[in-house]
């Protein structure tokens, strides 16, 4: 399956509407050299199953754990990614960029 | 997001419309805008400005954030020949997340078998391109040679506003088709919108080869801003 913007957005309205679990993570933000543009969606849905992305791969792994929470009880979050950041031990941009994700659930 | 505004983004995507998924990044409000509701939005000018840009970003207004999702049409190529290098064209434009449609009215190329799956119409440009409407998220590419066909694609699409032209044919070729388009009263400004010979220069030989520097020429003109050198 090919996952350009057109496919990912209608990829999670199939799934949702086929009763999974799903959520949206969108990058808000960006600061320095990030790998992928503001407006760029990772779809997730409960089983994991994952399709377009936020990065080049660095930070999906956190966003897929956050989004199950995000699943599991509705609320939205926003979460930073950086080497700056506290979270850097665990994971990171080694492009030394900087990036904001929101992920929200698809009720 | 609720269900319906995902939906309803995807069915204006699906039908070539601006639109823009506006969320209160604090409380999780969210609403559509549609292309046609910009200009009664309180955001309006906010609005206006990210589509103008195409591009998604954090707005604020009286101390709230927003995030605005900008949806733009699906960048279109409209190709002029069902052609050999149109062949190799068509699934590498669907992998870029490009509308391809083919258009020629020699029904001997315009087959299905020819190309599965791809929109095709076996008609002649001037009778089907008005109907499609070549907008500033369109591509057109001639690939014929044959003036016929190619030169009425070639003049809807100067007097459009067409984010890219190109045509296939050698510069002889290129230097007649100049002619032509002077006799039919395009001035040397409008002609040079035309991207001839047609792709980048990276020494294409096969019809895929080819393909790949047309496409990669589109992506040029359509990223230009994002470009190292210009």
């Amino acid at each position: 399956m090919l996952s350009t913007d057109t496919d990912i957005l209608k990829t999670a309205e199939a799934w949702r509407r086929e009763g999974r679990g799903v959520a949206i993570a969108t990058v808000v933000e960006t600061w320095g050299s990030a790998p992928r543009p503001v407006g760029s969606h990772l779809v997730i849905d409960g089983d994991t199953n994952f399709l377009g992305s936020v990065s080049g791969g660095c930070v999906e792994g956190a966003v897929i754990t956050e989004a199950l929470d995000v699943i599991a009880d509705g609320k939205p979050r926003m979460i930073e990614f950086g080497v700056a950041d506290e979270t850097a031990w665990q994971v990171g941009l080694s492009c030394g960029g900087r990036i904001r994700v929101y992920v929200e659930r698809l009720d | 997001m609720r269900l319906s505004l995902l939906s309803d983004l995807n069915a204006e995507r699906a039908a070539r419309r601006a639109a823009i998924l506006v969320t209160d990044v604090a409380s999780g409000e969210q609403r559509l805008v549609r292309e046609a509701e910009v200009e009664t939005d309180p955001l309006a000018l906010e609005l206006q400005d990210s589509l103008r840009r195409g591009k998604s970003g954090l707005v604020e207004r009286d101390g709230r954030q927003f995030f605005l999702t900008v949806q733009s049409p699906p960048v279109r190529v409209v190709v002029i020949g069902a052609v050999h290098i149109s062949q190799a064209l068509a699934p590498m434009a669907r992998g870029l997340d490009l509308d391809i449609t083919i258009i020629d009215p020699r029904t001997a190329f315009a087959t299905p078998e020819r190309f599965p799956d791809v929109p095709l119409l076996a008609e002649w440009p001037d009778a089907v391109l008005p109907e499609i409407g070549i907008d500033r998220y369109t591509a057109v590419v001639a690939l014929t040679h044959d003036p016929k066909i190619d030169d009425p694609a070639l003049s809807a699409s100067l007097k459009s506003e067409c984010f890219y032209i190109g045509a296939l044919g050698s510069r002889k070729t290129h230097e007649r088709r100049v002619q032509r388009l002077i006799e039919a009263g395009f001035t040397q400004t409008d002609i040079a919108r035309i991207h001839a010979p047609i792709g980048l220069d990276i020494g294409a030989v096969s019809p895929a080869e080819i393909a790949v520097s047309i496409l990669a020429e589109i992506v040029a003109s359509l990223r230009k801003e994002r470009r190292r050198s210009a």
